[in-house]
């Protein structure tokens, strides 16, 4: 039996995980989402905002990472669109003007079609320079900007009046999958105008335990990778979901369930292999 | 000229932007200075491009050994790179009909829009995909509890696995009151704001340092590694 | 042919024959793409009135409805007075079949076949990708030729049309690329000379390319580095250390509101300022870590394997996620398997029903 296990093709290790996943979502399982923190911090900030505040949307991520970051995007555009916002949309990931158009698309002008373009929300689109990017349209908007993602002058896009810089925003908030992300965002730009830049992030797995010691201070609130989508997109739909909510808007929460049970599959495999580990260094000690 | 100037022109640029950090007169300056920097970062772009075609062109004509995914590589790279910069099939803006070039690039229905949505994106999704079947086998092969420093690794990813879950609180949700701070999602909590947050706050403060001597050396003119052997 | 090829062989051909059986046989099919047609019927106008020396940039286009409430004789325009075009945007089995039931002749929502084929294309890549799970074979490496070249063209094409357009051409020539490509483009948008200095830089960066003047890429090259130097020294000192420094001084007798000693807060703050400084002891390499700094280095290392562990959960978390999405789309767009966001009702079978 051990020697199976220690000679272990890694395909059925594959398989393995490919079933912990495939699973669960064939048989749609699903489990219930406790708000943490963190969460709650992200809802509130974005609840303390009145209606026609700006809000400065930053995707940064691309379809590599929609599986984390997709339904965190969904939520917090219905959120703003549910709390009146204007929306300003930006990436400064070259595939991230496609995730916005998809938001746009799959939420604002689906379910909110009476928000006009121009008015309610823009897609700035995507401007290449990396960090170089906030460090321009942190004093000023239109060196860089000069129209949105559709060719439109920005002079001539009613939501843009008075706005020259991103510190007119009353809310930033970026979805960040790595370089350049959240990390950025709170370097160039809320920590060189803590007074004038409020921001919260959503980020992956691999990004979240290293933006933690910007939190509270710089970084008051933070959904972590899927994880955080889900608690997030709870807290939104339990104020906003009505009778009959939208099945796309619970995407974080579907999942959940196969993210269960492989956390319990990596737990096992670590387990199975220690206990080779035990038992081969007990024999070797004994011959 | 080929090594002093552009000691010079990295230093000037260098100097600049740490002049307009610190003045609200020379901010104007710094400004300027980060949009040339951000064209020539989407120059770049074609940079990456052209090298990547050199590099497969080159692999085609000197027949290397696969060379024939090369010419995939090459075809796929021409056609996107043809239908985006033509705006192939792409409808012009509605308030200028007229003009041919007026649309969205990637307009949903065109052609880019069709390889992004159908090839770019499954296969780059796909591909980060994959980590999480490395992931496993490595955890099965290479997670052992040598030492006391490897449990304590092994066993802060065990409770993170099972708090960051609905199974943390299924598992432990029964801990009585005086005890309750250790169930999974708590415990894993607790571990990100205290524990995790320290290390990766001695981490940053330790990278902070390192970029900033790198940086000094390079605008005081002491790294010049990337000037090159200067024969060239 | 071997034992393990033979198998394998086997496999693909009853995969193949389950699923052209699905996709062909049974009543709703699976894989297929269906969409809306939008007409776009737009009527050109000028305004003279703005802009008295009309030239091609004046003019604007509005819908043919807003045309024939002001009075314009839509039908009697030429063709370059009137165009139409129509778009698809993407619609859901169900809104089809919704309409069909309504009046089976609307021509509103659609089967679409080129995204049908987008549909069956992306799964085949998704699953030659997989294949490198078996073993390193030819579909892989198609699928990984693929990528790379689309990758490097969407760069440049969206390098090009965000930035290069409207932020160097625009600026150095706002015309030309208002009366080509960004007609919306400001007309106070001045000409700046100053442009010129990216575009050279830009056209030296190029010069790498060549077999020969490599050293001229060095100039833009060392431009991007000293620009990096310089924002990044100034930042990362700021928000990385002298921040992170502020951060971490907290009270380590921390009282509640009633000014009562709270224990556990006061604890955490104690782990949080001895985690990080006895992390720092063990990056600090200029004494050797031996007698009180040794047995702080210690500590310290016991504090990053903490991290380590933390950070081994969280990415293990984010791969998952990516998995999930990715045959979430093999069952759900192209096999049609599960139907969780309710596109189409009527035509999900029961998970385990193949036909």
């Amino acid at each position: 039996m051990l020697d199976f296990f220690r000679n272990l093709d890694r395909r059925w290790i594959f398989l393995l995980m490919g079933l912990s996943v495939a699973v669960p979502i064939l048989l749609q399982w699903q489990f219930p989402e406790t708000p943490s923190a963190l969460s709650q911090a992200v809802f509130d900030e974005v609840e303390a905002l009145n209606e026609g505040d700006r809000v400065l949307f930053a995707f940064d991520f691309d379809p590599g990472s929609e599986g984390e970051l997709g339904p965190m995007a969904t939520s917090w555009v219905r959120h703003c669109c549910e709390k009146k916002l204007k929306m300003y949309f930006m990436s400064l990931w070259p595939v991230g003007q496609q995730m916005i158009t998809d938001n746009i698309k799959r939420v604002i002008e689906a379910d909110f079609p009476h928000l006009v373009y121009g008015e309610d929300y823009v897609n700035l689109g995507y401007k290449a320079g990396n960090e170089g990017v906030i460090k321009v349209i942190i004093s000023d908007l239109r060196q860089l900007y000069t129209t949105d993602a559709e060719g439109t002058a920005t002079d001539n896009i009613p939501m843009m009046e008075g706005i020259d810089s991103i510190k007119k925003m009353d809310l930033l908030v970026n979805i960040s999958a790595g370089y350049p992300g959240t990390k950025e965002w709170v370097q160039f730009a809320v920590t060189r105008y803590p007074d004038d830049i409020r921001m919260v992030a959503g980020c992956t797995g691999v990004q979240a335990p290293l933006l933690y010691p910007y939190i509270p201070e710089q970084l008051p609130g933070l959904l972590a990778a899927i994880k955080g989508a889900a608690e997030y997109e709870k807290l939104v739909m339990d104020k906003y979901g009505g009778e009959n909510p939208d099945a796309k808007y619970f995407e974080g929460k579907r999942r959940m369930g196969p993210q269960l049970v492989a956390h319990m599959l990596m737990i096992l495999l670590i387990i199975v292999g220690n206990i080779i580990f035990f038992v081969d260094r007990k024999r070797g000690k004994r011959s | 000229m080929k090594r002093n100037v552009p000691l010079m022109v990295a230093i000037i640029a260098g100097y600049v932007m740490i002049l307009a950090y610190f003045s609200p007169y020379t901010e104007g300056w710094g400004e300027k200075v980060m949009v040339w920097f951000d064209i020539l970062a989407a120059i770049a772009f074609v940079l990456g491009g052209g090298n990547l075609l050199k590099v497969h062109l080159k692999k085609v004509s000197d027949r290397q050994a696969g060379w024939a995914y090369s010419v995939i590589t090459v075809v796929a790279f021409l056609v996107m790179l043809i239908v985006g910069l033509g705006k192939i099939g792409v409808h012009p803006h509605e308030k200028y009909a007229h003009m041919a070039w007026s649309g969205n690039f990637s307009a949903i229905g065109s052609p880019f829009w069709w390889l992004y949505e159908y090839t770019f994106k499954p296969l780059q999704a796909t591909i980060f995909a994959m980590l999480a079947f490395y992931v496993a086998s490595a955890a099965f092969r290479a997670f052992r509890a040598k030492n006391f420093e490897a449990i304590l690794l092994l066993g802060t990813a065990f409770i993170i696995l099972l708090g960051r879950t609905a199974a943390g609180p299924y598992i432990t949700g029964w801990f009585p009151d005086w005890i309750e701070g250790l169930e999974a999602d708590k415990l894993s909590t607790y571990i990100m704001e205290v524990f995790n947050t320290a290390g990766n706050r001695a981490i940053m403060i330790g990278i902070a340092l390192g970029t900033a001597s790198v940086s000094l050396k390079i605008l005081l003119g002491v790294d010049r590694s990337y000037l090159g052997s200067g024969e060239e | 042919m071997n034992r393990e090829n033979l198998i394998w062989v086997v496999l693909f051909v009853i995969g193949g024959a389950i699923l052209l059986g699905r996709a062909m046989l049974s009543e709703h099919g699976m894989g297929k793409a269906y969409v809306k047609a939008v007409e776009k019927d737009r009527v050109r106008t000028s305004e003279p009135a703005v802009y008295p020396n009309e030239d091609e940039q004046d003019i604007t286009w509005i819908s043919a409805d807003e045309a024939r409430e002001q009075g314009i004789d839509v039908e009697a325009l030429g063709d370059d007075d009137h165009k139409q075009w129509t778009i698809y945007d993407p619609a859901t089995l169900t809104a089809y079949q919704a309409e069909m039931a309504v009046d089976p002749n609307q021509t509103t929502y659609q089967f679409s076949l080129s995204r049908s084929v987008g549909i069956w294309f992306a799964a085949f890549m998704t699953l030659f990708v997989l294949t490198f799970l078996i073993k390193d074979n030819p579909f892989y490496k198609v699928a990984e030729s693929i990528f790379i070249g689309i990758s490097a063209a969407y760069w440049m094409v969206v390098g090009f049309w965000s930035t290069v357009t409207p932020n160097l051409i625009g600026k150095l020539s706002p015309d030309l690329v208002r009366g080509w490509a960004m007609p919306g483009l400001s007309r106070d948008e001045p000409v700046e000379l100053m442009y010129l200095i990216p575009l050279g830089l830009g056209a030296m960066l190029l010069w790498r390319l060549s077999p020969k003047g490599g050293w001229i890429a060095r100039w833009p090259m060392a431009f991007i580095i000293g620009v990096f130097c310089g924002l990044r020294l100034i930042t990362f000192l700021h928000a990385d250390f002298l921040t992170q420094i502020r951060n971490g001084i907290v009270p380590l007798w921390v009282t509640d509101t009633a000014g009562a000693f709270d224990f556990w807060e006061s604890l955490r703050n104690v782990f949080l300022i001895v985690g990080v400084l006895s992390c720092l002891v063990y990056f600090f390499f200029s004494f050797e870590h031996k007698g009180i700094v040794g047995k702080t280095a210690k500590l310290g290392i016991w504090f990053m394997m903490i991290t380590f562990g933390a950070a081994f959960g969280y990415t293990v978390m984010g791969r998952i996620a990516l998995l999930a999405i990715r045959l979430e789309f093999l069952f759900d767009d192209w096999l049609w398997l599960i139907d969780p966001t309710n596109k189409r009702v009527e035509a999900v079978v029961s998970m385990l029903g193949l036909f």
